[in-house]
């Protein structure tokens, strides 16, 4: 997200006239937003067809509850963290609580909604990671991670990268987040799947995608939310915007067909799955680059963003990193990916703010990118580490075997995605369940409510 | 010549054909039913309405063998099978008048026998 005007604009010599709101702009800009909130429920579709039906839900509300969790901790504090003065390694806590986020204008849109907007971005950065998870972690230790996270990773990131932090006084570019969301979210993804280990079918059984039409359902969604993330990322209805969101279109297409092609050159067959990967990593390579290259380099970001995703994918499963969605492959590889070929195809003839690339004879902006991915990939790598093993020492991480054969489901919500009702009875409220069974000690919410 | 039925947990369904397939047992038909066998119930709620699963979902195997398989094949599923709570399930072994394998033909021992031994 180009924030160079806007900064630009705050350390203007007191003469200049004060920002003012830009209707237009702030038009556009809270549907970016409902756009990229609806991101996190396709995501939860995309990842729910990925697992088997008695984990679906647990994987769903994974992300939906990052919904709450995250959006929470973002307002009160980690807006702040990210987005307020501070050092450049972290922003302060002038904002923090809310304090001082009003209607006044933040560049051409009011404070508020700059706010919200960036909340959506830090919402599903945390829920992208639990694809690494799925299936085996408890859901309250994966609640306090994600907010950690997002105040010990996601918010000093965004504020090195967004927030005028040491990778933005470097000329680090990341339009609306490859480095930020999906570097980020892809090694922490990668850490959190080594830390917990593997589901105890994987490599022993096959484990299918229970719903592929979710998935599909989900990346499609995915995409259409996009445009409000990549073209929102203008902060503006400008040109940028348009530029952006045109990439936003063109970056997945030329990765969707090269995706399918791989696969049917490799099986024989062209898949359903394979098509839904496709598209949301040539999302996520877009990404970075979607203000800074042209619509031509957009096409070609994305058709060579499919090679190294595909082929990571290929080994990954032939080992025993259960990464279980392939976060890692998808979003760090495919994020790093965009991160480096913005620096190759980035053109200051189509964003004056941004930077020329290696194409246009400026090799030392593919060092910069570079930088930025080794340090954030890095420091989540790390960050990712350090919180889960000290929440392994507080409690633990991991559903009991048992309980994964049984399904997260059940164990964690008390609830099944498909239910036939058969055998099962009403329980009236007044005698609700018995207290001496075990089920229901294990669950003490299901009396309560 | 025994029919053997087990109605195990769905969890443990791989554990079992593993060892059912070191045991070198063939054939079998597997399905999925429900039933009950005194385990707690389990309880769900979905907004505010909360119902006790009474019925669990479980799978029965039922696998046709020759005389010396009986004891190879039931002590498979009982050491594959075993969680050690309730709900475990059951393994029934069944007197069979006949046996015919529609393929070929063949009756009762030669229809049961793992192919390999038979030859031996």
């Amino acid at each position: 997200m180009t924030q160079l005007p806007l900064l630009l604009a705050l350390q203007a010599s007191p003469p200049a006239p004060p920002p003012a709101v830009v209707p237009a702009d702030t038009a556009w800009m809270l549907v970016a937003t409902a756009l990229v909130l609806l991101m996190t429920p396709a995501l939860a579709f995309f990842y729910g067809g990925l697992v088997r039906s008695k984990s679906s839900l647990n994987t769903m509300m994974m992300s939906f509850a990052a919904l709450g969790a995250v959006g929470i901790v973002w307002a009160l504090l980690a807006y702040s963290l990210a987005f307020s003065d501070g050092t450049p390694w972290l922003g302060g806590t002038a904002n923090a609580l809310l304090a001082g986020v009003g209607t006044e204008a933040k560049g051409t849109i009011p404070h508020v909604l700059f706010l919200a907007f960036q909340g959506t971005f830090a919402i599903i950065t945390a829920a992208l990671i639990s694809g690494a998870v799925v299936e085996r972690m408890r859901f309250g230790p994966y609640l306090v991670f994600i907010v950690l996270w997002t105040l010990l990773v996601y918010a000093p990131v965004a504020h090195w990268v967004w927030g005028g932090g040491w990778l933005m006084s470097r000329g680090v570019l990341d339009f609306a987040g490859g480095t930020v969301v999906h570097i980020n979210a892809g090694v922490s993804a990668l850490v959190a799947a080594t830390v917990l280990g593997a589901r105890k079918d994987y490599g022993r059984q096959a484990i299918l995608p229970h719903n592929v039409p979710f998935t599909l359902l989900g990346a499609g969604l995915l995409w259409f939310g996009w445009f409000g993330f990549n073209g929102g990322s203008a902060l503006a209805a400008s040109e940028l915007a348009a530029l952006a969101f045109t990439n936003t279109l063109l970056a997945p297409m030329a990765t969707l067909v090269v995706w399918v092609l791989l696969d049917y050159f490799r099986t024989g067959r062209a898949t359903a799955v394979g098509g839904a990967t496709g598209i949301v990593v040539g999302l996520v390579a877009i990404t970075p680059a979607a203000g800074f290259v042209s619509p031509v380099g957009a096409l070609l970001v994305g058709a060579i963003a499919a090679f190294p995703s595909y082929f990571a994918i290929v080994f990954r499963s032939r080992t025993r990193l259960d990464d279980s969605l392939d976060v890692f492959a998808g979003h760090g590889i495919g994020g790093m990916t965009g991160a480096l070929l913005t620096g190759v195809f980035a053109l200051k003839a189509w964003n004056s703010a941004g930077a020329d690339g290696l194409l246009a004879g400026n090799p030392a902006q593919l060092g910069v990118q570079a930088l930025g991915v080794a340090s954030s990939f890095l420091y989540a790598g790390l960050m990712t580490f350090v919180i889960l093993k000290a929440l392994g020492f507080v409690t633990a991480l991991r559903a009991a075997p048992r309980t994964e054969g049984l399904g997260m489901d059940v164990s964690q919500h008390g609830e099944e995605a498909y239910t036939s009702g058969e055998g099962s009875i009403l329980v009236m409220p007044d005698d609700a369940t018995p207290a001496t069974s075990p089920a229901a000690a294990l669950r003490p919410q299901t009396a309560a409510r | 010549m025994k029919l053997i039925v087990a109605i195990i947990r769905p969890d443990r369904l791989n554990e079992v054909l593993e060892a059912l397939y070191r045991a070198e047992v063939r054939g079998l038909t597997v399905s999925r039913v429900l039933g009950h066998g005194g385990e707690t119930d389990r309880v769900e709620t979905y907004r505010g309405t909360t119902v006790k699963m009474e019925l669990q979902e479980k799978v029965r195997l039922e696998i046709g063998v020759s005389e010396p398989f009986v004891g190879i094949t039931v002590n498979a599923i009982l050491a594959s099978a075993r969680t050690g709570e309730v709900g475990d399930g059951k393994v029934f072994v069944l007197e069979v008048d006949q046996v015919h394998r529609i393929r070929t033909g063949e009756r009762d021992e030669g229809a049961v026998t793992p192919t390999a031994l038979a030859q031996v």
